[in-house]
């Protein structure tokens, strides 16, 4: 099917939630409210870069391949190339 | 930031208030809500207290306003909606609100009392036209079955056609009488039975049914009537009959003795009715005016008098001061609210008119102040999540600003799935936007209260399950194909692996990554789309979830442990750095860190080349304590040796960790103690250095005993505080070891909700939907439209309330246990400043 590369995706989520956790809390305005902000966007950062890196590594060297009926081959062999 | 992260500055005030004034600045600091006050007579009574009697006031008040509030809610009366929070009115106010109270709860009583008499008379003379009605048939009846009154010739007034003749009675010496009245249905047979057995013949009772349901007028109940006539003759059977009917509860009537005097009477009963009828729709009327105008009020009276009961309360609280003209109180206050509270007093002041102003100052103590936390509509309801474990300490750091997103991220990714997120998100966001919605706002449902409480909870919780179901592509339990599969198909068949007939003759066939084309690459954002429709499926989601759990479990761990830092830090206990957070930190992660980057060294380092020898992470990792190197072939060179190292090191910090604590806090009370008997030696004899050290060594000889025999109080006082100590850090060090490894299984529940919510939804989508889409025929269009609605039921209560309830109890046992028992102290019920 089609051929993806683990470099591009890397990068651009990396930079994607390296903005948020790192570029946006200087961005934030002054004001009671700040800290919780900041707070909230390093974490938000880092719980969802984290859980993205661990999918596509889970999946970069599989150990074995996925099982498919027949019908579905078929299907798929015509319908998705 | 500070005041979410650790809690304000509190410090102790005293408040000066004169007599005259004290209402009023009570008054004005209760609308600011930012002052506890203190006890200061705890040894008093409550009913000694100085203010009993008003307090006993506004209870009668309290108690007429309930009833009140009961009579409009009977009388159907829509309540205003306005928001009203009036100030509480002044000492002068009170006595005209009591009395107002009072004259309409004794209005309101009358004409309650009234229209109910009133309507029981109504019932009973509609009973009574009644059975007039209905006796009327029997004796026109009667008189109809001529031939069957052979056997009544003792008396002859059926004859007749309706008059009862009492003449011909009277030449037989007896005295006919006769008893109507209306008995229930249910009752009839047994009341026909016993007359029979008391009676014996000598009484007939005629009986019919009323059609229509009446009204019973003593419990308003409709009922089945029916309406009976008993011709008896004889005073002594009269007598039994009347208390038969007593017995059976029948509401007897007198019985019209000719037909012109039941003319009369039913002319009577008819205009009486109506009569009736008007009196009761106009104190029906009245009533409902008088509860529309007390309506109008009542909301604001009851917050006025409930705080005419706080302000009181708060007064007796207080003592006076010796001079008996200024009251004294004490309150906890933000440090930076005192202008404020000083800027409170002086409208009170003012507002009373007192010439000499109240002031505050503020006082040093070395009480632990209560916390406060200062939350805004957002951060409010995550505040309240964490105090529902436990309020802390005060100038703890508080979990809460971290709870806002960990908390919501935990839950979704046990909850993963897009649709369902997005359902929810919508949902919250729905409450969001009408959250000033008064009727949103004061509905008196619980659960809805709570559910509306926690909106940006549940919005939180929405968005990020949005995120997790994109990852692991789950919408509704189909999955997304954005950017195409990685595996391909079509290179099975180019590399001749294999071949048409073979897709004819095996019904399931495996896909091999080893050949070259078929895996081209990891899909880039979530899991890839051509697993939803492999039947293998769970094998590779199972792997992959329960990594993921472990990771994320080690992670939120050591984060709650590096948070202890910052207490450590807070209350200048330098040494836990050493002594506590570096053991505890060194421990978690020799051992658990270490499987997190084995885990991830074995997805990047295994690949399908290596898939007959890719070694289970769990096996080594039993080794590893076992240290047992040379079972199985090394991940990686060097891996027998960096074990047996970590091992050593998480071994060697479990006694630090243990004995470091007590022993450095003994030698601390201790130590100090000779060195301050030394400094006194050196003082007194600074002559000769000789000396000096003779005498030193001296004290070396028989410092123990100096030391015994001075301070052996003291020394008392340190055994305790060591064997105290040594206990409590016996406990911490046995349940953060032992807490490590179950809390880090613990962490697996994450992966165990997320199968069971994308199972849930599988069969949900297999068993309901997949079987109206299937239907072909014509019908199947229409037949689809109920399935959709069973799909879309189910999906919201199984999927939606109940698995997202399960996800939130678990995410919330997630944070209160496994996270904050890492850093959180023993939660002290310390009330919080509302």
């Amino acid at each position: 099917m089609v051929s993806h590369s683990l470099a591009l995706p890397m990068i651009c989520f990396t930079t994607l939630w390296g903005l948020v956790g790192v570029v946006a809390p200087f961005l934030v305005p002054k004001g009671p409210n700040r800290g919780v902000i900041v707070t909230s966007l390093i974490l938000t950062a880092v719980c969802c870069y984290l859980f993205w890196l661990v999918a596509i590594l889970a999946q970069a060297n599989p150990l074995f391949g996925p099982q498919l009926k027949n019908e579905t081959i078929w299907y798929l062999r015509y319908f998705w190339e | 930031m500070s005041s979410l992260l650790r809690g304000e500055e509190m410090c102790l005030a005293q408040l000066f208030l004169q007599s005259g004034s004290a209402y009023d600045c009570i008054s004005e600091l209760g609308e600011l809500g930012l002052a506890e006050f203190r006890d200061l007579n705890p040894s008093v009574n409550t009913f000694q207290r100085k203010h009993v009697n008003e307090i006993k006031k506004c209870e009668e008040m309290e108690r007429i306003l309930g009833y009140l509030l009961r009579e409009i809610k009977k009388a159907d009366i829509s309540l205003p909606e306005r928001d009203v929070n009036p100030v509480a009115p002044l000492p002068k106010h009170i006595m005209a609100i009591m009395e107002q109270l009072q004259r309409l709860e004794v209005e309101l009583g009358e004409v309650t009392r009234n229209k109910e008499k009133l309507q029981k008379n109504l019932l009973e003379l509609i009973e009574y036209t009644h059975m007039l009605h209905v006796t009327r048939s029997f004796v026109q009846r009667t008189c109809e079955r001529e031939p069957l009154q052979v056997q009544y010739e003792e008396f002859p007034f059926l004859e007749k056609d309706t008059v009862m003749d009492y003449n011909s009675m009277q030449r037989l010496g007896a005295k006919l009488g006769f008893i109507s009245g209306l008995i229930q249905r249910v009752k009839i047979e047994a009341f026909e039975r016993m007359l029979w057995r008391v009676c014996k013949g000598y009484t007939i009772l005629s009986y019919s049914e009323v059609e229509e349901y009446l009204e019973d007028p003593e419990t308003g109940e409709p009922t089945k009537r029916m309406v009976f006539l008993i011709s008896y003759w004889g005073d002594q059977i009269g007598q039994k009959v009347k208390k038969i009917c007593d017995c059976y509860h029948c509401h007897l009537y007198p019985y019209p003795t000719s037909n012109d005097e039941r003319n009369d009477v039913v002319e009577g009963l008819k205009t009486r009715i109506q009569d009736l009828h008007t009196v009761l729709h106009r104190t029906e009327d009245y009533l409902r005016q008088v509860s529309i105008k007390a309506s109008e009020s009542v909301y604001t009276w009851v917050i006025q008098v409930k705080k005419i009961k706080a302000i009181y309360y708060i007064l007796n609280l207080c003592s006076f001061d010796v001079t008996n003209k200024c009251l004294i109180a004490e309150v906890w206050c933000p440090v930076n609210d005192i202008p404020t509270l000083r800027r409170a007093l002086e409208d009170g002041s003012r507002k009373s008119g007192a010439t000499v102003p109240s002031f505050v100052n503020r006082i040093p103590t070395s009480d632990t102040p209560p916390t406060l936390f200062r939350t805004n509509k957002f951060t409010s309801g995550f505040q309240n999540i964490v105090d529902a474990y436990g309020v802390g300490t005060y100038r703890e750091v508080n979990p809460a600003p971290f709870t806002i997103i960990t908390f919501p991220f935990l839950f979704a990714v046990m909850f993963g799935d897009l649709g369902h997120g997005l359902i929810m998100a919508l949902f919250a966001f729905w409450m969001v936007l009408y959250e000033n919605n008064r009727k949103l706002k004061n509905t008196r449902n619980e659960i809805w209260n709570t559910f509306f409480e926690g909106r940006y909870i549940i919005l939180m919780m929405g968005l990020f399950s949005i995120y997790t179901g994109l990852i692991y592509n789950d919408c509704f339990s189909k999955s997304l194909n954005i950017f195409g599969s990685g595996w391909s198909v079509k290179a099975m068949f180019t590399a001749e692996v294999w071949k048409p007939e073979d897709l004819t003759g095996n019904k399931f066939l495996t896909l091999d990554p080893n050949i070259t084309g078929v895996f081209k690459g990891p899909y880039p954002l979530g899991i890839d789309p051509i697993w939803n429709l492999a039947s293998n499926r769970l094998t590779f989601l199972n792997s992959y979830k329960m990594k993921m759990s472990v990771i994320l479990g080690v992670i939120h761990m050591s984060f709650g442990v590096i948070l202890s830092t910052y207490n450590h830090l807070h209350f200048r206990k330098k040494y836990n750095l050493y002594l506590v957070f570096l053991p505890e930190l060194l421990f978690l992660l020799c051992l658990f860190g270490y499987l997190v980057f084995m885990i991830f060294y074995k997805w990047l380092v295994f690949s399908a080349k290596d898939s007959r020898n890719a070694p289970s992470i769990l096996i080594h990792f039993i080794n590893m304590f076992l240290m047992q190197g040379d079972t199985v072939s090394p991940l990686y060179p060097g891996q027998a040796g960096l074990q047996v190292f970590l091992v050593v090191i998480a071994v060697l910090s479990v006694p630090v960790l243990l004995l470091g604590k007590p022993i450095y806090l003994y030698w601390v009370h201790n130590g100090s103690h000779r060195l301050g008997m030394y400094r006194g030696y050196e003082r007194v004899r600074r002559n000769s250095e000789e000396e000096l050290y003779l005498m030193r060594a001296h004290d070396m000889e028989e410092g123990s005993s100096h030391s015994d025999l001075s301070t052996s109080t003291e020394h008392k006082k340190e055994e305790f505080d060591f064997a105290d100590e040594f206990l409590h850090q016996a406990i911490h060090t046995i349940e953060y070891c032992l807490g490590c490894v179950s809390n880090t299984a613990s962490y697996l529940r994450l992966w165990a909700l997320s199968l069971a919510h994308a199972q849930l939804s599988e069969v949900l989508w297999a068993m309901v939907m997949r079987v109206g889409l299937r239907t072909d025929t014509r019908i199947g269009v229409l037949f689809l439209v109920p399935v959709f609605g069973l799909f879309a039921v189910l999906t919201v209560s199984i999927l939606l309330i109940m698995e997202s309830l399960s996800a939130f109890l678990h995410a919330l046992r997630l944070h209160w246990v496994e996270f904050q028992n890492k850093f959180y102290g023993l939660p002290v019920s310390k009330d919080i400043l509302c």
